[in-house]
């Protein structure tokens, strides 16, 4: 039985491998097969035909297609992803000292929306046509036709412009403060690690009003999920028959009902995840928050193909990790995989 | 007990495209075998129905009658030219002659959020058709077919979702070239995932249905069997899934122009718009991001709403 589990896990971690390489191919068909010079652009405004044809054959760019894609799978197993224009830093570098701030931010705002929408959607599956079920349902409606960047605006005017309650919004932390000695990454913890509670207050001001931007846009699918998967369990016999039981109804909702209910919702994070990473890009537009998404977006201004490239292909690994990881916890909490083992 | 081949196979419908169809498809038999001679008159009473139990479904088509009256005619009807600019009315606050205020350049908001309803649809519509094209046809020909094709689309399939949706769009833009027709392909490409998927679906599961093997025996070819007798079949469910793709399209697209892709400043577009006015929001003009963000999410708030209801009308078991 336990052997099943592993293979059952083993079995989907080799899944995975093809997924990456075609996420490689895609990254390097989206770099160099394309049209456009690149050549022409890394070598300036100002280039003659020979200093052109000289950063050609220094990029590798004069070889055929096959050929610079070895190059480019070579690169990519040292973790080069090649020098970005802009800051004049590997890409490598600039991706992973800006990933941990879009990782506080998703993780945080991913808590956040957990944390509202799961109790919403239960209450609104044992409450079907009351208040809170009426409630949901218009949340779920309204908040997949959110626009994140938009939603963003309307916090910062709210709460910053009219009630001067929220810090200005700008960045993870405010000119007065220092940046809390680099253990995580993530200031908040990283702060409260080194004792500095007034650097962690401030860290988490500027935090929360990107998080309820990006929380309430994963809000709605969340909450959908688990009040359809509540409705569906509910309904089923097992459930009839532990209440004919006379097992006391929080038993019945928490052990059977939720347990049962949670395997679609993990389902569900995947796309969740999709959206959320995407999402990302625009609130950390809005906040200037200094993570992945705005260094892309700053690379997009200035054509800066590298750095966008490295971008993309970052959040795919990123994206196909995240997916195996939700794969693996289901085959974790299926009560039909591995019950006895 | 459990062989690993039984464990993945209970694993499968919950997680997989396929349970979600196969409920479309019940659906589907039970809706041509009840309701075959009087169905055009059944359907508007249906509609009548749904329109008076469900009213946001009604508030959703007039929604969408406006946003089309307001693309078709753009130009004709706005109160003031949306690209002329004029300094002395720079940054004025919404009033009777200026319903939505006016910009830095002095340029009429209303105007411009007016004008735009054309581009973003047109944006929206037309990415949404391309999908919708060749997902059916590619999904339907590797449902039908099966073997090496379906494995090679399939896998293609499976690298596109294996993306995060919007950055993979942001990457073809900054490859493609920076421009409004790319980011109709960029949105085009992201989405044909789910056209493809469902169409394989829906088709793979009536390749050998009665109906189909009578259409063979009659000595119809694959391609005219695929065409009228399998893909019909099809179309309700896709429909659902037009609407709904329809409004992620837009904010798709609203989203790519507002990190400064696709449509370039003069022109009014909504997320150029949102993404121009939010330097005004943190001192206190919030009447330039609000307006053309407002529309952009009524927008899509209607494309969703016209999904849920179509949803009702195809498939009534699916009402939520």
């Amino acid at each position: 039985m336990a052997k099943s589990k592993t293979m059952t896990v083993l079995g989907r971690v080799a899944e995975a491998i093809p997924t990456l390489i075609g996420v490689v191919i895609v990254a390097f068909l989206l770099t160099r097969a394309l049209p456009g010079d690149p050549a022409a652009y890394f070598a300036g405004p100002a280039a003659t035909l020979e200093s052109i044809q000289e950063v050609r054959v220094s990029l590798g760019l004069d070889k055929s297609l096959p050929e610079q894609f070895i190059i480019y799978v070579a690169d990519l197993a040292t973790g080069n992803l090649g020098n970005s224009i802009s800051t004049g830093q590997p890409v490598t570098a600039d991706v992973m000292s800006r990933l941990p701030a879009s990782l506080e931010l998703t993780l945080f705002a991913l808590v956040l929306s957990l944390g509202v929408a799961l109790p919403l959607g239960i209450l609104a599956a044992t409450k079907p046509g009351t208040w809170i079920d009426q409630l949901c349902r218009i949340i779920v409606t309204a908040g997949v036709s959110l626009p994140v960047f938009f939603t963003g605006l309307l916090l910062v005017y709210v709460f910053y412009y009219q009630l001067g309650v929220a810090p200005s919004p700008l960045g993870r932390l405010d000119f007065v403060y220092l940046s809390p000695p680099h253990v995580t990454g993530f200031y908040v913890v990283d702060a409260l690690i080194a004792g500095d509670g007034a650097t962690a207050w401030a860290a988490f001001r500027q935090l929360l009003l990107p998080a309820i931007t990006l929380g309430l846009f994963t809000l709605a699918p969340i909450a959908r999920m688990t009040r359809a998967a509540m409705l569906q369990v509910l309904s089923s016999d097992f459930i009839r028959t532990a209440r004919a039981a006379g097992l006391s109804w929080r038993k019945v909702l928490f052990t059977y009902a939720f347990r049962n209910a949670l395997l679609p919702i993990i389902t569900t994070l995947g796309m969740v995840f999709s959206f959320m990473l995407g999402a990302n890009v625009l609130v950390e537009k809005v906040f200037a928050w200094p993570g992945i998404g705005s260094y892309a977006v700053e690379a997009l201004v200035v054509s800066d193909y590298a750095a966008v490239q490295g971008f993309v292909l970052t959040m795919a690994v990123l994206f196909v990790t995240i997916n195996l990881l939700i794969d693996l916890a289901y085959t974790a909490i299926d009560p039909r995989v591995g019950f006895d083992g | 007990m459990n062989k690993p081949s039984q464990t993945t196979d209970m694993i499968k419908p919950v997680s997989g495209e396929d349970g979600i169809s196969l409920a479309d498809l019940n659906a589907a038999v039970t809706r041509q075998s009840g309701a075959a001679a009087p169905t055009r008159a059944n359907m508007l009473r249906h509609l009548a129905y749904i329109l008076k139990s469900n009213p946001m479904t009604l508030i959703a088509f007039i929604l969408f009658a406006l946003m089309l009256v307001a693309a078709l005619l753009g130009p004709l009807i706005t109160p003031y030219d949306p690209l002329k600019s004029s300094v002395a009315d720079a940054l004025q606050a919404p009033s009777l002659a200026h319903w939505f205020g006016t910009d830095d350049l002095g340029r009429d908001v209303f105007s411009r959020v007016l004008m735009a309803t054309r581009l973003d649809l047109a944006i929206a519509f037309s990415a949404v058709a391309i999908s919708f094209v060749f997902g059916s046809i590619i999904g339907s020909l590797s449902g039908y077919y099966g073997g090496w094709l379906d494995k090679v689309t399939g896998r293609i399939i499976d690298t596109i979702m294996a993306f995060p949706l919007f950055v993979l769009a942001m990457g073809i833009v900054a490859a493609l070239g920076n421009s409004v027709e790319n980011i109709v392909y960029a949105t085009a490409i992201v989405n044909l995932p789910f056209y493809a998927r469902m169409a394989r679906a829906e088709v793979n599961v009536r390749r050998d249905a009665g109906f189909v093997q009578a259409a063979r025996l009659s000595g119809n070819g694959d391609i005219r069997i695929l065409a009228t007798q399998i893909f019909p079949n099809a179309l309700p469910p896709m429909m659902v899934q037009i609407s709904l793709n329809l409004g992620w399209a837009i904010l798709n697209a609203a989203g790519l122009s507002f990190i400064g892709l696709g449509v370039s400043p003069p022109t009014p577009e909504w997320g150029i718009m949102v993404a121009e006015g939010a330097r005004y929001i943190v001192s206190g003009e919030w009447w330039l991001a609000l307006f053309p963000g407002a529309v952009l999410m009524l927008a899509v708030f209607t494309f969703n709403m016209l999904g849920d209801g179509l949803r009702d009308l195809v498939d009534p078991r699916q009402r939520s």
